[in-house]
């Protein structure tokens, strides 16, 4: 591991011109923000994140959960994955980011991984993590050997001819179908983000893997208040029952009103190259009888445009499945 | 080994062994260390307690609250828990296998929550309440969880067992179903790569029936 300067800020502000001055905010960083570390500390001992500077944010009190006077909820950047999953209103409001929560990892991790840190948790895909191997994420323009190497698990949604790497967060999934908001401290001030906006396509910049600069801090995330009624499940297939990052997941935040879906969020993870939203799918389920053959084709139009890699074709197919069961839970719920 | 025909001290174990010669080399890095501040023990005053670590360039002064005693430690920031708690430490009860959060045998108690030693760094938790293997029970007054796993027989070759332990004592305080399958899967942090599992779910639901 690289040697870095270990900064612990007194506040926010400090924490934000601490980092001001840093190149990027993106792959490269010299300046990263350290939280449960479980991501960045991993990539540092691989040599694939570098930081100059290491900014804790741990002692910030970003650690709350707190209504807001909307209904919503708010949820603190450092608050940990195990202590979000048990809170006893996103147990009650918010089930389907509950059960993304634990879902994902170990109870060790989700005692360390926190809010802000899910948010910008990295892709798994082997060539990311290997020095040795090109990457356009890790090095751009050095190439992607995984869109003829190994790719299993990586993406078929949002990929690009320069990167096919997969968003591996389950939390994340979840926040996009309860359409979260982030909100960022940075040295022009706060400001406002939803979870839609804030993670970018790899196009042809894959290293550029969300809309923060320099210095900016994720300071927490807003919900919606939840909505009178709605049915949540958060599904997760893998390849062993526990502790594996997804090769489909679906969540699903549905009404329904005689026999009738009147409002649908749906999200899809293990497949896409940022948490995947789908428009297609909810556009599908709205207005249309909650059977298994509307499920069936809401789900198959949020594959429509999905391209399959060279081994991976099965998650077209998996995904689709797993959002068609996942509404089936909902529904039955 | 009674027939061992070698000469030497004692019972010299293999790691006090290791340490040894580690200290003398070690001796030979910090003089160097040392010419470039002289007399810096001179100025040291004599009520202030001496730090245990290495003596290294950018080393950082913390305290770690291990197993109920305070130790005043220095450490590179880039050291993790695990090997603070390893090498300077010394308590190598605490096992690395994979150094990548994917195996759970180096599972600690920080501030009394389960958590991967390394994953985090030392540094990050200065003033905070370490615990490890050697904090909750000793060979004479064993835990509970310790007890079930040696009458279980929840171990192989044993390496994965103090993060097993540490994890499943701190399950016992966790929101957690009263089934098999929902220890199985708050235990799926821990990997047995000789697949000891089943009697490891036996010998930590003996204790939840017990508690």
């Amino acid at each position: 591991m690289k040697t870095f300067e270990f900064v612990r800020p007194a506040d926010a502000a400090a924490a934000v011109g601490s980092a001001a001055k840093a190149r990027t905010a993106q792959q490269g960083a010299d300046v990263r923000f350290v939280a449960g570390g479980t991501t960045l500390l991993d990539l540092m001992k691989l040599n694939v994140e570098t930081p100059d500077r290491l900014i804790d944010i741990n002692r910030l009190l970003l650690d709350t959960v707190e209504a807001t006077p909307d209904g919503g909820l708010k949820i603190g950047a450092t608050v940990r994955n195990a202590n979000l999953a048990q809170h006893a209103t996103v147990q009650r409001d918010y089930a389907v980011l509950a059960q993304a929560l634990l879902a994902g990892a170990s109870a060790q991790l989700r005692n360390m991984a926190t809010t802000a840190g899910n948010l910008l948790q990295r892709t798994r895909c082997m060539y990311f993590r290997d020095t040795a191997m090109p990457c356009n994420k890790r090095e751009p323009g050095s190439g992607c050997p995984a869109i003829t190497g190994s790719n299993r698990s990586l993406a078929i949604l949002g990929t690009s001819d320069h990167c096919i790497a997969t968003n591996p967060s389950d939390m994340c999934v979840a926040m996009a179908a309860l359409e979260a908001t982030i909100h960022v401290q940075g040295p022009n001030g706060a400001r406002s983000i939803t979870i839609a906006d804030f993670h970018l396509l790899p196009g042809s910049t894959p290293d550029r893997e969300t809309v923060l600069e320099p210095g900016d801090l994720i300071t927490h995330v807003t919900l919606p208040p939840p909505r009178a009624g709605s049915r949540q499940v958060y599904l997760k297939l893998r390849d062993r029952a526990s502790y594996e990052f997804a090769l489909a997941s679906a969540a699903v935040v549905i009404s329904v009103s005689g026999g009738n879906v009147t409002h649908a969020r749906i999200a899809l993870g293990g497949v896409g190259t940022k948490p995947w939203r789908s428009p297609e799918a909810e556009g599908a389920l709205v207005g249309q009888p909650a059977d298994a053959a509307h499920f069936r084709s809401a789900a198959e139009a949020a594959l429509r445009d999905a391209k399959p890699q060279t081994e991976n074709a099965f998650k077209v197919e998996l995904a689709t499945r797993c959002l068609t069961h996942a509404l089936h839970m909902a529904a039955t719920s | 080994m009674p027939d061992d025909p070698r000469p030497g001290p004692p019972d010299p174990t293999r790691r006090k062994f290791l340490y040894t010669t580690g200290g003398s080399a070690a001796a030979a890095v910090i003089a160097t260390y040392a010419t470039s501040t002289p007399d810096a023990a001179a100025q040291r005053s004599s009520s202030e307690p001496i730090a245990e670590g290495p003596v290294i360039e950018g080393a950082v002064p913390i305290t770690l609250r291990i197993n109920g005693k305070d130790r005043q430690l220095r450490v590179d920031p880039r050291a993790t828990l695990l090997d603070c708690l390893r090498e300077t430490v010394v308590l190598t009860g605490t096992k690395k296998g994979c150094d990548h959060g994917q195996c759970g045998a180096c599972t600690v108690h920080v501030n009394g929550q389960r958590v991967n030693s390394c994953l985090t760094l030392a540094v990050m938790h200065d003033g905070e309440e370490i615990t490890t293997i050697e904090g909750i029970g000793t060979p004479d007054a064993m835990h509970p969880m310790q007890q079930a796993f040696v009458r279980c027989d929840a171990y192989q070759c044993g390496y994965c067992t103090s993060g097993q332990i540490m994890s499943a004592v701190a399950l016992l305080k966790e929101p957690c179903g009263p089934d098999d399958a929902a220890v199985r899967e708050l235990m799926s942090g821990n990997i047995c790569r000789c697949g000891a599992y089943p009697n490891i779910v036996t010998a930590i639901q003996q204790v939840r029936k017990n508690a």
